[in-house]
């Protein structure tokens, strides 16, 4: 496993992690599988096409993590490491289904190509809105992060396409780093940018739509 | 990757509604550089339409942020844990 970056630091406590996972300490063990589970079948998602192969999946990481976590040098961080392990793990399980798609055409798919934030029908031809958007915040709180309101949301994220939707899941659902995405994902950092920016735009837009639809 | 750039860099006058909200990311996350991010700045300022849109993004990030976690089931966990004491004592 390679691990880069010279001037890479550990993060506070991590030393301690790693320490206890080698003295057989089951709590730390079940914090860090409760901590970083949720993210790991998020990104295991992206190589295979069922919730329960990426539950193998991620099983399958962390037994890969006890395996070599003895040869761990803290030169990259822990949590970066492990999704090096989970990624490879899913690579190759996908590539058995043999439905793995390169990942730089997977970035390529979501991340090129022009892609407005705004149907460019809401503009009048000098780039002005044709009719202003109406605040969100102006609507009551119980509507805003009320059930359906975050049903409709998942929805739109379900739908966006596979880094799209790793990126939002990662920063907005899990609020990782711009830096922990990258390095766990592999992007560049405008890469990066433009998949979060692409998957928020379309995330407003079904918002919109459902909270203009019903007599806002 | 186009186009916002393309179409805005060097551009003496203020920044368009559709150009603007191309720009909203980069402004959130503080990537614009002093320049681009001042014309932003001026936008907004004018104009109540993308002072709007803004809103609705930085909701949007708020109610995304809302969702729950999808979480590995209890068994797999549990059989996570048992792997675990197995690996302690071996």
């Amino acid at each position: 496993m390679e691990e880069t970056t010279d001037s890479y630091t550990a993060p506070a406590g991590q030393d301690e992690v790693v320490a206890a996972l080698r003295a057989g300490d089951e709590a730390t063990f079940a914090a860090l599988v409760d901590e970083l589970g949720p993210s790991m079948l998020r990104v295991a998602l992206m190589y295979v096409s069922t919730r329960a192969i990426a539950e193998d999946v991620v099983q399958e990481a962390w037994l890969g993590v006890l395996a070599g976590i003895g040869r761990f040098e803290g030169r990259s961080s822990l949590k970066t490491w492990i999704f090096r392990i989970l990624t490879n793990r899913a690579k190759t399980r996908g590539e058995r289904e043999s439905r793995s798609i390169p990942f730089s055409a997977l970035v390529a798919a979501d991340a090129d190509g022009d892609e407005p934030a705004v149907d460019p029908d809401r503009f009048v031809v000098d780039g002005a809105w044709r009719s202003a958007p109406d605040m969100f915040s102006s609507l009551p709180e119980s509507r805003l992060l009320g059930k359906e309101t975050l049903r409709v949301a998942q929805s739109a994220i379900d739908a966006l396409p596979a880094m799209q939707r790793a990126v939002i899941t990662l920063r907005d659902v899990e609020g990782w780093s711009s830096e922990d995405v990258r390095n766990v994902l592999d992007l560049s950092e405008s890469n990066q940018r433009v998949l979060l920016h692409r998957a928020r735009s379309k995330v407003r837009q079904a918002l919109e739509t459902y909270l203009q639809g019903e007599g806002t | 990757m186009t186009t916002i750039w393309q179409r805005i860099r060097g551009k003496p006058r203020g920044l368009t509604c559709i150009e603007l909200v191309e720009l909203v990311t980069d402004w959130f996350e503080g990537n614009l550089d002093d320049e681009t991010r001042a014309r932003v700045e001026r936008h907004l300022a004018g104009c109540d339409a993308c002072t709007a849109y803004i809103d609705q993004m930085r909701v949007t990030i708020t109610v995304v942020g809302r969702i729950g976690v999808d979480d590995l089931s209890d068994a797999a966990k549990a059989e996570l844990l048992h792997a675990f004491r197995d690996w302690a004592h071996s």
